[in-house]
């Protein structure tokens, strides 16, 4: 009773026929009325207007020539010129086929290990073993590209784990730089990822699966089905829409390679095939001053990612019998 | 039948054997080269430089951490990534717990609008350099509060603490009400300590991002003074790597001691989040299931 005292309005219909004048005046009274609880949405529209609205709107550098003199508005357009020297940039295509040969390699083998992973420690019978395995696979998670890059510049380096691995194993004769070898670098860049996200990409998929009505696999079992059988009849199938959710935000991201994995494992040596779009955009951009260029490059990208996120998810939906998963 | 149960129970058992000598591999693989670099650290330069060990030090010493100690910028970096994670969790997991408890509330005014104001932000942004020059003419650049500010918000934490905050009975809030308390009062009185919980996820979700935070340092922070560790520590690898690059052939003391020094720091950068690891494992599976949550 007391709260409908306090908002009055909250039963009454939006009502589109009351004239303009009159609705802002409502708005007004309840936005009054409803001061306390208003101000502490209202720190949160202003971050936003101007942490997020106001970079989109500098997006529009991207159609000018911008220079250090200039401010956002006093810079002149130029169209579409900045996008026509990207077509030409043979550096910038150079970025493009790193960035799409390590994302898909990333794709192919990064997203199915996960899965295995996840239905690998969800068919572990011992309580204490599976929870030391799940503390163990999460731990590289944490680990900052940072540090992980110190790590794999010291496990590549001609004195280091690798090489001694290697060399042990009798697969190699002399030890080598490998992280300066640049025909090595798409495979360091997957792999190095896939051992730091594995382990961290099963806590959802064991999350679903623990959800699974345990009766079915009773069932199974009274029918004779293998593990095996077991794992690809009711498992799988169950981890369908998580599955394809997982897969249609990897398809948008890929071309969004990761910056600080590229940043700490680029060197002089390797640039040829470790350049990524991230990493160029940041290279014109910040490094080379040239802040229209980089911006259309970016954007660019976004596009497209925002195409591929349309994409997947119209294809995904396809395939779960028409219901979209985003 | 009886026959067909029995051979069900040797595949399955095979089954378990091979999980199992999988799983181990694959443990393997990822502690190996953690011990490596932790008994690596632990040894001293001339062990370092002949290589060959993998498992055990041949020649303990705790020359490494002596030099990154030495190093007086090292516990100046140190204090600015402790201050930095303190201050921005602490002010992000307010901020965030406060729009979201205003946006809990359906009846108020212009709540669509706000959320769709939300949304967009989650699929949208400008990207590095608008970012960048609106960073620039806040005049937050080279200053401690770019650590804080541009971080204090996201949609994403919004919209968990919201539905965290909608699971709450109404009845609390209604009988506060009638003994007369403001919104801000039933906010912070009643609802903060109830969502403890949700705020420790998204506090140590947050607080593991301000700690390996690098790409704002890298962005925005050209002041030595003001680098946290995950800054240092890149710098301490980009030269010993034009080092080693330079020196190919050369002076092998020089390599190694920056490798040394690399690796202890390497390892003191990660300490803290090792340290917290058992404390963050209780709340990250919850907070996983919480993001995934949709509105």
């Amino acid at each position: 009773m007391n709260k409908t005292a306090v908002v009055p309005s909250t039963s009454m219909p939006p009502n589109a026929k009351k004239p303009m004048g009159q609705r802002i005046k409502d708005f007004v009274i309840d936005y009054k009325r409803q001061w306390e609880i208003q101000s502490m949405i209202l720190p949160g529209i202003i971050f936003m207007i101007i942490f997020c609205y106001i970079p989109i709107y500098g997006l529009t550098i991207a159609f000018k020539n911008y220079t250090v003199i200039d401010t956002l508005s006093s810079a002149p357009w130029v169209g579409l010129d900045n996008f026509k020297i990207i077509l030409s940039d043979e550096y910038f295509w150079d970025a493009v086929v790193n960035t799409l040969g390590i994302s898909f390699l990333k794709l192919g083998i990064g997203f199915i290990i996960p899965i295995i992973l996840a239905i690998m420690i969800y068919e572990l019978n011992m309580g204490r073993f599976k929870k030391f395995v799940q503390t163990i696979s999460y731990l590289p998670h944490f680990l900052s590209w940072i540090v992980l890059g110190g790590m794999l510049i010291t496990w590549f380096s001609t004195s280091g784990l690798f090489n001694e691995l290697l060399l042990n194993l009798g697969l190699i004769s002399k030890p080598s730089n490998i992280l300066l070898d640049s025909g090595k670098y798409w495979w360091i860049a997957t792999l190095s990822d896939i051992w730091k996200e594995a382990g961290w990409g099963t806590i959802l998929y064991l999350a679903i699966m623990s959800k699974i009505d345990p009766t079915y696999y009773e069932a199974a079992k009274i029918d004779g089905a293998s593990r095996l059988r077991q794992i690809w009849n009711i498992t799988l199938p169950n981890m369908k829409s998580i599955i394809s959710l997982n897969l249609i935000l990897t398809v948008s991201g890929l071309l969004g390679s990761n910056l600080d994995q590229t940043l700490v494992l680029m060197n002089s040596q390797n640039r040829a095939r470790a350049e990524v779009i991230n990493s160029y955009v940041y290279r014109m951009g910040m490094t080379q001053g040239d802040f229209s260029y980089a911006t259309a490059v970016g954007l660019g990208v976004s596009i497209v990612s925002v195409i591929l996120l349309v994409t997947a998810n119209k294809i995904t939906s396809k395939l779960n019998d028409n219901q979209s998963v985003l | 039948m009886n026959r067909k149960v029995v051979k069900e129970d040797i595949d399955s058992r095979i089954f378990d054997a091979v999980n199992m000598v999988l799983l181990i591999i694959f443990m393997v693989i990822i502690l190996v080269p953690l011990w490596n670099v932790i008994i690596s650290s632990l040894s001293s330069g001339k062990a370092l430089a002949e290589g060959g060990f993998i498992f055990w030090s041949k020649e303990f010493s705790l020359e490494n951490y002596r030099a990154v100690f030495n190093d007086s910028s090292i516990g100046q970096s140190f204090l600015v990534s402790i201050s930095k994670t303190f201050v921005g969790v602490f002010t992000h997991v307010f901020f965030c717990a406060m729009i979201g408890y205003g946006l809990s509330k359906r009846y108020i005014r212009g709540r669509k609008l706000y959320v769709a104001m939300g949304v967009i932000t989650m699929f949208f942004s400008g990207g590095m350099i608008p970012t960048y020059l609106l960073i620039k003419s806040l005049g937050l650049l080279n200053s401690f509060w770019v650590y804080i500010i541009p971080a204090l918000f996201s949609y994403y934490d919004v919209v968990i603490l919201m539905n965290f905050f909608r699971n709450v009975p109404d009845s609390l809030e209604e009988s506060a009400k009638i003994d007369g308390a403001g919104d801000w009062h039933i906010f912070l009185k009643i609802f903060i300590p109830l969502s403890m919980p949700a705020m420790a996820t998204i506090a140590l979700f947050n607080g593991v991002g301000q700690w390996n935070d690098f790409m704002t340092t890298k962005l925005y922070i050209t002041n030595q003074a003001l680098y946290p560790l995950q800054m240092k520590l890149y710098e301490i690898i980009v030269q010993s790597q034009t080092q080693s690059m330079q020196n190919i052939g050369g002076s092998a003391v020089i390599e190694t001691t920056t490798k040394g020094v690399q690796l202890a720091t390497i390892v003191i950068t990660t300490l803290p989040i090792v340290v917290m690891y058992p404390v963050l494992q209780r709340y990250f599976i919850s907070g996983m299931m919480m993001g995934a949550v949709k509105e």
